[in-house]
């Protein structure tokens, strides 16, 4: 089937012996299987996930070929298909994905929602916080997981619908998150525990959706204020009467918003406090810059929106050490090359933020924490804007970046504030769990808080 | 002064608008719109800013 252009084939790293080739190695270890993708092959190489070559790009001028190539030539719908139960097969919306994704971006994303958005993240870290004793302990997992349950759900669906969510909603999300083994690029509907679960879960999260929206079918409408998207889509009707969006629907809808934003963020806060804690002189600077940047008694929600170079940094850095995804996947439309290469059609292709993230020309001392990489003049990730790819790059890159850094620097100027932190275990043994695509903090991965003496004045973002 | 626009790169976040509004519009198809190309040098620290602020790093001043 390949066709002779003259081109090299890439060369396929060692091991993968077994019929499904090397997808044992990606549910155990994908990120060293694909640094020795870079280290045997350079930047480009190959992988065998089941019956399917995996080209593997990395380094600055593969990735820009990845990040710049339009759909019609890498294709992305396709590359994922542990996503199609999660969010919902056979629901038939009125948008593709690419269109839902850009609504988001127009209605919940773009920069004149950001202050409000900062006034409703501060509030809802402040309720979290409310229920914490003078000292105790927290699992990072399971606290920012339901802490951003409700700041995505209050910002991209509503105040309402947010107020109607408890932590049950979140155990349901994380059971959908891990419901993301990659014996789905086999079959994503495998006899596996991790995906009867993530369909249990999907099934209950329709329950609980279908009773809030059957409780406001019985009650009088709200004022436009307090309406929200559920809201919003409950008048849509078909012609004849009848609901435009059932509850399956709204529900693949409500997950396929908050799923992109949900595990990445809540990772990469718990990253962030994990290398302060390895790191406290960095940590010190950090209190040292809020103390400074609040001393006037300003609010969170219109401090988040400005810079804080030294805690900004500290989110790169942990992003750049600890994407939270780590490979990023596409499907070949046509013949291609790339460095010589050939790519041919119906191939998967990848960039791996794990792998450029850290590649040692690009960032001297690639594999330490330093936050100071980002300050005038190193700016290393602006200088490097195809292999700094925690966010990818191009026309996919993450929509919600500016809101994930809004976020992140509205909840630890909360924190930071009022709280001190410190490492309830070996710092060393705080680690992700790579067996799911989805990847998350591995438990346990305890922090203990202690209330400030003092705490430092800040005006709270209740706005 | 003048501004140059990677289009593959702009998902129309609308940061350049706030930051030097007249000089850039972000339209319903989500890409921007230069309105001024050769804008006056009194508004460079505006333009600095929507260049340094870009969420996609898609502008570039360039001074010829």
């Amino acid at each position: 089937m390949a066709v002779d252009t003259g081109l090299q084939e890439p060369a396929r790293v060692s091991g993968g012996e077994g019929p499904t080739g090397h997808l044992e190695e990606l549910r155990v270890d994908p990120i060293a299987l694909m640094e020795r993708v870079r280290a045997e092959c350079g930047d480009v190489g190959m992988f065998r996930l089941a019956d399917r070559d995996v080209v593997l790009l990395s380094g600055a001028e593969a990735n820009e070929f990845f990040f710049r190539s339009p759909e019609e030539i890498l294709d992305q719908a396709e590359a994922y298909p542990f996503m199609a139960p999660v969010f919902g097969e056979g629901v038939v919306f009125d948008a593709s994905p690419e269109r839902r994704r850009e609504m988001l971006h127009n209605q919940a994303l773009r920069d004149k929602f950001m202050r409000g958005h900062a006034a409703t993240i501060s509030s809802e870290v402040e309720r979290m916080v409310a229920a914490w004793d003078d000292e105790g302990e927290i699992d990072m997992l399971e606290w920012f997981a339901e802490l951003f349950i409700y700041t995505s759900s209050a910002c991209l669906v509503g105040k309402r619908f947010r107020e109607q969510l408890d932590g049950r909603f979140a155990q349901l999300f994380h059971d959908l998150e891990q419901g993301t083994d990659a014996i789905a690029f086999v079959d994503p509907y495998a006899d596996i525990e991790s995906f009867h679960r993530r369909d249990a879960a999907r099934a209950e999260l329709v329950s609980l959706i279908q009773a809030i929206m059957e409780a406001r079918a019985a009650e009088p409408p709200v004022s436009d204020d307090e309406r929200d998207l559920v809201d919003v889509l409950m008048s849509i009707k078909n012609p004849d009467g009848s609901d435009r969006f059932l509850p399956d629907e709204v529900t693949g809808m409500f997950i396929s918003m908050m799923f992109a934003g949900h595990h990445t963020t809540s990772g990469t806060a718990a990253w962030t406090l994990i290398e302060w804690l390895r790191h406290p002189d960095v940590l010190a600077r950090v209190d040292d810059e809020l103390a400074e940047l609040y001393a006037d008694g300003a609010e969170v929600s219109y401090q988040a929106l400005r810079e804080m170079p030294l805690l900004e940094s500290s989110i790169k850095e942990a992003l750049r050490l600890h994407p939270p995804l780590i490979l990023l996947l596409r499907v070949a439309k046509e013949e291609l090359e790339v460095e010589g290469y050939a790519i041919h059609e119906g191939q998967m292709v990848g960039a791996s933020p794990a792998v450029s993230n850290r590649i040692s020309e690009d960032f001297p001392d690639a594999d330490s924490f330093q936050p100071d990489r980002y300050l005038d003049p190193r700016e290393e990730d602006r200088l490097n804007p195809w292999t700094w790819i925690p966010f990818g790059a191009g026309r996919h890159r993450c929509v919600g970046q500016a809101f994930a850094m809004m976020q992140l620097k509205a909840i630890f100027s909360v924190l930071l504030l009022d709280w001190e932190f410190e490492a309830a275990q070996p710092p060393e043994t705080y680690r992700n769990d790579h067996s799911k695509m989805v990847v998350q903090l591995q438990q346990p991965c305890v922090v203990r808080y202690r209330r400030r003496a003092v705490a430092r004045s800040h005006a709270g973002g209740a706005a | 002064m003048r501004i140059v626009v990677d289009t593959d790169l702009c998902q129309g976040h609308g940061v350049c608008e706030s930051e030097a509004p007249g000089v850039f519009e972000v339209g319903k198809d989500h890409q921007v719109v230069v309105l001024e190309s050769e804008p006056p040098d009194n508004r460079r620290s505006e333009l600095e800013a929507a260049v340094r602020f870009c969420p996609t790093h898609a502008l570039t001043l360039v001074d010829d």
